[in-house]
């Protein structure tokens, strides 16, 4: 018999008992608060970082926790385990902002950049999406123009995760020509004059987290605050998006997990017709698909994620895994609340949350449509 | 400062316990286990001593090995080594045959002090501290919240709440110090710290390698014996008052309280 295959080693059980801890401790008892108000408090962040979770998988040298893409994937996993998406998605808005600083960025950048962040003192986002601009990134209007050692910046970013009070984000901005070509990342901090932001939005899901949007008016950034060289931001967007589609399909599987267990747990305790609804067959075999769903897709996710991991391109496969995981927890959290019932459409039960919160996850980093396009691009040809 | 600290790994506190058919045991297949929460205040307050006089902090665990992650948690949060006492002839044993394999493997250590957390969450017998400080011959205090060491090193004071008074209790060193909540908020294994715990030592010590007999420990050398586990009585279904008025539905409470709850 040979030794079982395993991703997770007793580092990364390690890693997921330390956020186990952190979640039971710090998050849990206040989730539902925290979802009502609209925010959680600044505060997690420093604890977060005081903890080494928000560094996991950043180097050493910059704060960062050190770590493989499975301790990566442990903490993220756990941290789901709060029961609010919205959560994960203010603490995890530096994992789509900070990578393109490191690996564009100057050390002097990394270290003024990176380090605060990952400590949990400033909170950092990404801007990328316009109000008309989203799926066609190339289509970026945000402006930015040299002027000596400034660039003056004109435009918006729309949908901004943690924009409400983000101290700087990694703002994609048009410096040239009007391809993919012209555009550059800037790190604007939100005190530059010419720097506003809109009223938190209101959406369907992740409530928890902070959402808006960044208005730039003859907003003056110090060309030092470019990453890499102007033309290099289409590169940088492009390839931040792995690690993003990786970490939102580990959401969307843990969406569907979690969505699983409150079905098996409420199904063994609601009874109808004078039996437990777990009895009769029309849920068992519901559970049973809802399950060989979610295995399938924690397999392949896994699968992909150990490939990146071990540096091979994975483009195509990483925008399957997507895609397969958000139909997944589609499908799971809508028999989720089928299951449920009238309960499954009331707020007290943690099933609606799923429900709405995953609507999210086929629309951000990329839309279930241009995956499907990366996908077929591979398949055909361009 | 040497400082040793004694860490027992225990069912997770949200664990669903099942008794086992024997009736006086649990089953263990589905169980998390981790740090028993009392022993972590200990790890944690060690820790802080370490940071301000010096010197190793060793944590001493006994079971299976699956008390290594309990152990390499600890190492993980700061601790210098770790020593598990592991032995088939363990299994069953109670409080004080696991008070004197402790000193059997504490004995030989340099400690100025030990810390113990106040009780096991898992049996709730509080005896193991206060039996490994007799077995040691060496002071011992209990329920501590607050540890004070003298700046010199050579003494300490320890408060202990009691009926909403501190008591605070001084005693020179070595002493054996029981760790209770709200001593400290204990730090994260964080994951630098758990990749450096994989490089520090960890041994492992048999019955024999003590010098002990095995014929003390396990079921048969047990002192105290589990005659029967039961469940909690399972709560009852609730009972909603009638009444058409409130005045009567009080009525029918406080004839309720009296005659069937008995409480007024």
């Amino acid at each position: 018999m040979s030794e079982l295959q395993e991703y997770f080693g007793e580092t990364h059980n390690m890693v997921r008992n330390t956020v186990r801890k952190f979640v039971d401790r710090e998050i849990r008892p206040f989730v539902d608060q925290w979802e009502e108000q609209g925010e959680f408090p600044r505060e997690l962040y420093r604890k977060a970082g005081d903890a080494g979770i928000l560094g996991i998988g950043f180097p050493e040298a910059y704060g960062g926790s050190g770590g493989d893409l499975f301790h990566k994937i442990a903490a993220v996993e756990e941290l789901m385990r709060c029961g609010s998406a919205g959560v994960v998605a203010g603490l995890g808005s530096l994992d789509i902002s900070i990578p393109p600083i490191l690996s564009l960025g100057t050390e002097e950048q990394k270290v003024r950049f990176v380090r605060p962040v990952l400590r949990g003192d400033r909170i950092s986002a990404l801007g990328v999406t316009e109000p008309n601009a989203g799926s066609d990134v190339a289509g970026i209007q945000t402006k930015a123009v040299r002027q000596g050692d400034h660039y003056v910046v004109n435009g918006s970013k729309m949908y901004i995760t943690s924009g409400a009070r983000a101290n700087q984000l990694t703002c994609a901005v048009r410096t040239g020509g009007k391809s993919y070509r012209g555009i550059s990342f800037l790190v604007i901090e939100s005190d530059t004059p010419g720097y506003s932001v809109s009223e938190k939005l209101r959406k369907m899901g992740w409530w928890a987290s902070d959402t808006a949007q960044i208005f730039f008016d003859e907003c003056k950034v110090p060309a030092q605050n470019l990453l890499g060289r102007e033309g290099q931001g289409f590169y940088g967007i492009m390839e931040n998006f792995q690690a993003e589609r990786l970490q939102l399909s580990v959401m969307a599987n843990m969406t569907a997990q979690i969505a699983l267990e409150e079905s098996v747990r409420y199904s063994r305790e609601r009874e109808a017709f004078g039996r437990p609804i777990s009895g009769f067959q029309v849920t068992r075999h519901k559970l049973a698909d809802m399950a060989t769903l979610v295995e399938a897709s924690r397999e392949f996710v896994y699968r992909v994620a150990a490939k990146i991991d071990a540096g091979k391109n994975q483009v195509k496969e990483i925008s399957m895994a997507k895609n397969f995981a958000c139909m997944v927890s589609d499908r799971v959290t809508y028999d989720a609340v089928q299951i449920h019932g009238g309960a499954g459409y009331m707020r007290e039960y943690l099933v609606e949350r799923l429900y709405r919160d995953n609507r999210i996850l086929s629309i951000g980093g990329g839309t279930q449509e241009i995956m499907k396009e990366i996908i077929s691009k591979h398949i055909l040809g361009k | 400062m040497n400082i040793v600290v004694c860490i027992k790994q225990v069912p997770d506190t949200e664990t669903q316990i099942k008794i086992a058919s024997d009736n006086k045991s649990i089953v263990t297949d589905d169980i998390k286990w981790v740090m028993n929460p009392y022993d972590e205040f200990g790890v944690e307050e060690a820790l802080r001593l370490k940071e301000k006089f010096g010197g190793e902090v060793t944590v001493v665990g006994l079971g299976p090995k699956r008390v290594t992650e309990s152990l390499r948690t600890a190492l993980a949060m700061g601790a210098d080594k770790a020593v598990l006492i592991t032995d088939d002839a363990l299994e069953g044993s109670d409080s004080l045959a696991v008070a004197k394999a402790l000193a059997a493997a504490i004995k030989d250590l340099e400690y100025d002090l030990i810390f113990t957390g106040q009780r096991g969450v898992d049996d709730d017998m509080g005896v193991a501290g206060a039996s490994l400080a007799e077995l040691l011959g060496i002071p011992h205090v209990a329920l501590a919240v607050k540890v004070e060491v003298a700046e010199d090193g050579k003494s300490v004071k320890v408060h202990r709440p009691v009926e909403g008074q501190t008591l605070v209790i001084e005693s020179g060193l070595p002493v054996l110090i029981t760790a209770q909540k709200g001593l400290n908020e204990p730090r994260y294994a964080s994951l630098p710290g758990i990749m450096k715990a994989k490089k520090k030592p960890l041994d492992e010590k048999s019955l024999s390698d003590l010098g002990l007999d095995s014929a003390q420990f396990g079921q048969e050398g047990r002192k105290v014996k589990v005659l029967e586990l039961t469940p909690p009585p399972e709560r009852a279904a609730g009972k909603i008052v009638e009444g058409e008025t409130p005045q009567e539905k009080a009525a029918e409470l406080a004839r309720l309280l009296h005659e069937e709850a008995k409480v007024i």
